[in-house]
C-alpha cells in the first residue's frame, strides 16, 4: 500500500511543467551568455550603455553612485566618464531627453530600462539587440517587429538583411517569414567582437535590474552552511530523544 | 522545593509563582506542550502543521518590515517596492522571504490538506478541525490574493481585474458589487490602498483567529495518526494514553529538525531562485501597472491555477464561477462524505486508494493547464469531473468498499 | 510534582549527559541563527542609500563672509552654522574658560579630532557647528553681543537655547550648570579651497 502512495506521488511529480516565464513568448532567443559577476563585463557594459543607450533611456531607479559601490570603480572615473554633465553622483541615471519631444521623434517615450531585463530576461536583450535587419522601409528586429527604436550600435555590427521563406500551405496562401539574418556589410567591429559588445551591454542590464544580486548569492552560501550545521545538530537531537520511545 | 535553593533560585520560584497564580502559564504549557498526548507514530506527513505556522510568523515579520517601506499609492507603490530592493538595507531579502513566503505557505497547506485526506482526520470527532482548516485555506487565498496586487506591476493589476470581473457574474447586482469592491470604475488607487487594508491588518487578525480556533479545536480532540487508530480508547492507571508520548519534548525535536530541512529549501530559493523560475514572481510583474496595456496572458499564480482552470471548465460566466466557488467550497462537507468506517487509507480498499491517487493527479493536471494560455478545454473538463467525482461519489465508495480491520493499539 | 507511573509508551535512556550537551549545542547553535536573521531586520531601519544619497556632502561658498556673521546651511536633516569670528570673539574664547563644562573638548565623541582645540575649527576663524543643542535638539541662537543677559550676568557671546535655557560659547562649548550635558558637535568639514568648504567631508590625511 505505501509502496502505491509513494509511486503516485513520484508520478505527479514527473508530469512535464510548462515553463511560464519570459521563453513562451518569444520564440527562439539566442542564449546571452552574460555573467554579471564578471566586474570587468559590467564595467565595459556600463561605459556602453553611458554611451550608447542613456541618450534617451533612463534608469529610473539606479543610482550613480551604486556603480562605485558595486562595480569597483572610483568615484572620479565614474564621475569623468560616465555622468553627463549636469548630472551629479547622487542622481538617477536619466537620460536628458525630453519627453514630450520624445514621442514626437518615436512615437512613444522611449522605456525605461531599469527592470528590463526581469520583465524581459537578458536571452530576449541580447537577441533584440543582435537581431536588427534593413529593409525597404528601414530597420526591423527579429524579436520585435517594426520596433520604434531605431538600431543604434549599426556601425558597429554592419548591415544585416533578412533570410526569408516562403511558404504555400494547403489552401495556397503564400505566407513568408523570416529565417535567419545574413551580414551584408560589416561593421567596424568582427561579428564576435561585436556579440560581446551586446552581451557586455546585457549583463550590465542584468545588474541593474536586480544589483542586490551580487551580494544576494554571496550571502547565500553562508545562510545555507549554518542552516546545514543547524539541521544536523537538530538531527543527532531528534534521534537521541526519538530512542527513548518503545517500537 | 530543596532548602538548598539559592537566593536566585527562590526569587525566580517567586516570580514564577506569582504569574502562575494569575495566569495560568504552567497549565497552558502542559495542556498543550508537555502532557499534550501525541500518537507515537506520527510520521513525515505530519510535519507540516507546524511548517505552516513557521511559514505564518516568517510572513508576519517580514511583513511587518515591509510595511515600514511600502507604499500603497498607485503613483508610488511600484516605486516604493523597488525601492525596498535596492535602497533599504536587506531590504531585497525581507522581500525575497515574503515573496517565497506566499508560495511556500500554499506547498506546506496543500501537503497539509493531503495528509488529512490520506489518513481521514477530519472524520469525527475532529470535523469542526478540518472546518477551521478550510476556512484558514480561504482566508488564506484572500490574503495572498489581496498582497498580489501590492507590487502594483502588470500582473497585480490585470490579475486584480480579471479576479474582481468575476463577481460581476452575480445576478443583478453584480456590477454594482464590482464598482464597490473597486471603489472605482476599474481597478485603481483606491483599490490598492483598500486591498493594502485588508492584506496587512484585517485578513491576518481573522487568520490568526482561526489558526488559534484550529489548534485549540485540535488539542480538545487529540491528533489522529497514520494508523488511525483511537489511541484515547487504552489509557494507564492516570488517564494517559498507552500509545502516546508528550508532544514536548518528542515531537518540538522532529518538528524542529524537519524546520531545519525545510528553512535549507526556503533559503535556497530566497538566495539563489528567488524568482522561482517565474512561477514565484513572474517577469511581467517587473513593469509597472498599465491601464492602457493588456499583457496578453494573465495567468493567475500556480496556487490558484487549478481552480482557475475549473472556471473555464464551462462557457457559462456565472456557472463558471459557481463552478470555481463550488471546487473550494466542496471541502467543507467532506466530513460528511466520507461514510468509510475506519480513517486511514492504509486500512481502507483499493477504491479509496485509486480515486484520491486520481485526485492528486487531477489537482496538479488542473493547476498546469490554468497557468497555459492554450490549454484544451476538453481536457479540463476531464479533469474537472475527476476532481468532483471524487468528492460527490465518495459516499459511494466509501461505504461499499472492503475495509481491513483497525488493530486496537499502534504497533508499528 | 509527585511521583508518577512510568509512561508506557516511553523508556528514558539511562544516560542523559549526551542529551543534555546535543540540547546545549543545538540551542546555542539555533540562538546564533536567531540573533544572525534578527540583524538584517534592524539594520532595515537605519537610512536608506536613498538616504544616505541625500545626505551627500554639502560644498558652501564662504569667500563672501563678513567677520561676525553666521550662515545656516542644511547637511543630513540639521542645521549647520558657519560662523566666521571675530578678533574679539577668538579673545573671549579663553575668558569663560573657567565656567565651561568641557573646555578641552575632551569629549572626543563631539568633534572630529582635527577640531580638538580651543577654536574647535580647522583655522581659528571659521568654526562649522552642528547647531542642534545637545540637550533635546532646538536650534539655539547666536547671541554675539558683550555684556549682561537675563540669563547670564558675564555674558561674552554665544548661543542661547530658548528651550530649556541652555548656553554655548562661541565656539559651541557648554557652560556649566544648564540642561545640555555636551559641547555642540563639530561636523566632518574641510576646505576645498580659501573660498569653499565642504561639510560631510574630513580633511584628507584625517580618520
Amino acid at each position: 500500500m505505501k509502496p502505491l502512495i509513494r509511486i503516485l506521488a513520484l508520478s505527479v511529480l514527473l508530469l512535464p511543467l510548462p515553463a511560464p516565464a519570459y521563453a513562451a513568448k518569444a520564440g527562439n532567443l539566442d542564449s546571452a551568455g552574460t555573467n554579471v559577476f564578471d566586474r570587468a563585463s559590467l564595467q565595459r557594459g556600463a561605459s556602453l550603455y553611458v554611451q550608447y543607450c542613456m541618450g534617451c533611456h533612463s534608469m529610473q531607479f539606479q543610482r550613480f553612485q551604486r556603480l562605485v559601490d558595486d562595480l569597483d570603480l572610483s568615484e572620479e572615473l565614474v564621475q569623468e566618464f560616465l555622468i553627463p554633465g549636469d548630472l551629479e553622483i547622487t542622481d538617477y541615471m536619466m537620460s536628458s531627453m525630453p519627453y514630450e519631444e520624445s514621442v514626437e521623434w518615436f512615437g512613444k517615450a522611449p522605456p525605461d530600462l531599469s527592470l528590463k531585463s526581469r520583465s524581459r530576461g537578458p536571452d530576449w536583450i541580447y537577441t533584440f539587440l543582435r537581431g536588427y535587419y534593413l529593409t525597404e522601409d528601414g530597420w526591423n528586429n527579429i524579436v520585435l517587429e517594426n520596433p520604434a527604436m531605431p538600431h543604434v550600435l549599426w556601425d558597429l555590427q554592419g548591415i544585416q538583411r533578412a533570410v526569408t521563406e516562403t511558404v504555400t500551405d494547403s489552401d495556397g496562401n503564400e505566407t513568408t517569414r523570416v529565417v535567419g539574418l545574413q551580414l551584408e556589410r560589416p561593421g567596424r567591429l568582427s561579428p564576435t567582437e561585436f556579440d560581446r559588445v551586446v552581451r557586455d551591454i546585457t549583463a550590465f542590464m542584468q545588474y541593474v535590474g536586480e544589483p542586490a544580486k551580487l551580494k544576494r548569492q554571496r550571502v547565500g552560501v553562508w545562510v545555507l552552511l549554518f542552516l546545514s550545521l543547524f539541521t544536523f545538530l537538530a538531527f543527532l537531537l531528534y534521534r537521541e530523544y526519538w530512542k527513548d520511545v518503545k517500537k | 522545593m530543596a532548602k538548598s535553593a539559592g537566593p536566585i533560585a527562590r526569587s525566580v520560584d517567586v516570580v514564577d509563582q506569582w504569574i502562575n497564580e494569575r495566569a495560568g502559564v504552567k497549565a497552558f504549557y502542559k495542556q498543550h506542550l508537555s502532557e499534550y498526548w501525541a500518537p507515537k507514530n506520527l510520521n513525515f506527513w505530519y510535519i507540516f502543521g507546524a511548517l505552516s505556522l513557521l511559514v505564518l510568523v516568517n510572513q508576519l515579520l517580514t511583513g511587518i518590515f515591509l510595511t515600514m517601506h511600502y507604499k500603497p499609492d498607485a503613483e508610488r507603490a511600484f516605486a516604493s517596492v523597488e525601492f525596498i530592493m535596492r535602497d533599504v538595507q536587506w531590504g531585497w531579502m525581507i522581500r525575497y522571504m515574503h515573496s517565497t513566503g506566499a508560495s511556500l505557505f500554499f506547498v506546506v497547506v496543500y501537503l497539509h490538506m493531503f495528509r488529512a485526506l490520506l489518513y481521514g482526520s477530519y472524520k469525527k470527532p475532529r470535523e469542526l478541525v478540518w472546518i477551521l482548516g478550510v476556512a484558514i485555506f480561504l482566508i488564506l487565498m484572500a490574503i495572498s490574493f489581496t498582497g498580489y496586487v501590492l507590487p502594483w506591476g502588470q500582473m497585480s493589476f490585470w490579475g486584480a481585474q480579471v479576479i474582481i470581473s468575476l463577481f460581476g457574474a452575480v445576478p443583478v447586482i453584480g456590477p454594482e458589487l464590482v464598482d464597490w469592491i473597486r471603489g472605482d470604475f476599474l481597478v485603481a488607487d483606491s483599490t490598492l490602498n483598500r486591498f493594502f487594508a485588508l492584506h496587512v491588518v484585517a485578513l491576518p487578525l481573522v487568520l490568526l483567529l482561526l489558526v488559534v480556533l484550529h489548534l485549540a479545536a485540535l488539542h480538545e480532540v487529540g491528533s489522529n495518526n497514520p494508523e488511525g487508530v483511537n489511541i484515547k480508547a487504552k489509557k494507564d492507571s492516570q488517564g494517559r494514553p498507552l500509545d502516546a508520548v508528550p508532544f514536548h519534548p518528542y515531537y518540538t525535536v522532529k518538528d524542529i529538525f524537519y524546520a531545519g530541512c525545510f528553512l535549507l529549501i526556503a533559503a535556497f530559493i530566497v538566495f539563489f531562485w528567488p524568482e522561482g523560475g517565474g512561477y514565484f514572481l513572474k517577469p511581467d510583474n517587473f513593469v509597472e501597472a498599465d491601464p492602457l496595456v493588456t499583457p496578453e496572458h494573465i495567468p493567475p499564480v500556480w496556487y490558484f491555477t487549478a481552480f482557475y482552470a475549473i472556471l473555464q471548465a464551462v462557457p457559462n460566466k456565472l456557472m463558471g464561477v459557481i463552478l470555481m466557488g463550488a471546487a473550494v467550497l466542496i471541502l467543507f462537507v467532506v466530513p460528511w462524505l466520507d461514510r468509510s468506517p475506519v480513517n486511514s487509507l492504509r486500512y481502507r480498499g483499493w477504491p479509496s486508494k485509486i480515486a484520491l491517487g486520481l485526485l492528486v493527479i487531477a489537482f496538479v493536471r488542473l493547476s498546469m493547464l490554468g497557468l497555459s494560455p492554450d490549454a484544451s478545454i476538453a481536457e479540463i473538463r476531464f479533469w474537472s469531473v475527476i476532481y468532483f467525482g471524487f468528492f460527490l461519489l465518495m459516499p459511494i465508495w466509501t461505504s461499499i468498499e472492503h475495509t481491513k480491520p483497525v488493530p486496537e493499539r499502534i504497533t508499528t | 510534582m509527585s511521583e508518577t507511573e512510568q509512561l508506557a509508551s516511553v523508556q528514558p535512556t539511562a544516560d542523559p549527559s549526551r542529551r543534555r550537551l546535543l540540547l546545549a549545542t543545538t540551542g546555542a547553535v539555533g540562538a546564533v541563527g536567531v540573533a544572525a536573521a534578527a540583524w538584517p531586520f534592524l539594520a532595515s531601519l537605519r537610512p536608506s542609500a536613498r538616504a544616505l544619497a541625500v545626505g551627500a556632502p554639502v560644498e558652501v561658498f564662504i569667500g563672501d563672509l563678513e567677520p561676525g556673521q553666521l550662515v545656516r546651511v542644511q547637511w543630513r536633516g540639521s542645521t549647520i552654522g558657519i560662523l566666521r569670528r571675530t578678533q574679539t570673539m577668538l579673545e573671549n574664547l579663553p575668558v569663560v574658560e573657567p565656567r565651561l563644562r568641557d573646555p578641552d573638548s575632551d569629549d572626543a565623541g563631539q568633534q572630529p579630532e582635527y577640531a580638538r582645540n580651543e577654536h574647535r575649527s580647522i583655522k581659528p576663524e571659521y568654526l562649522v557647528l552642528n547647531m542642534h543643542c545637545t540637550h533635546l535638539g532646538c536650534v539655539p541662537s547666536m547671541i554675539p553681543q558683550v555684556g549682561a543677559q537675563p540669563f547670564d550676568a558675564d555674558w561674552r557671546g554665544g548661543f542661547f537655547c530658548g528651550c530649556h535655557r541652555s548656553t554655548f560659547d562661541l565656539a559651541g562649548r557648554v557652560f556649566r550648570g544648564v540642561p545640555a550635558g555636551r559641547n555642540l558637535l563639530i561636523p566632518p568639514h574641510s576646505y576645498v579651497d580659501d573660498d569653499n568648504i565642504i561639510i560631510g567631508v574630513d580633511p584628507e590625511g584625517a580618520a
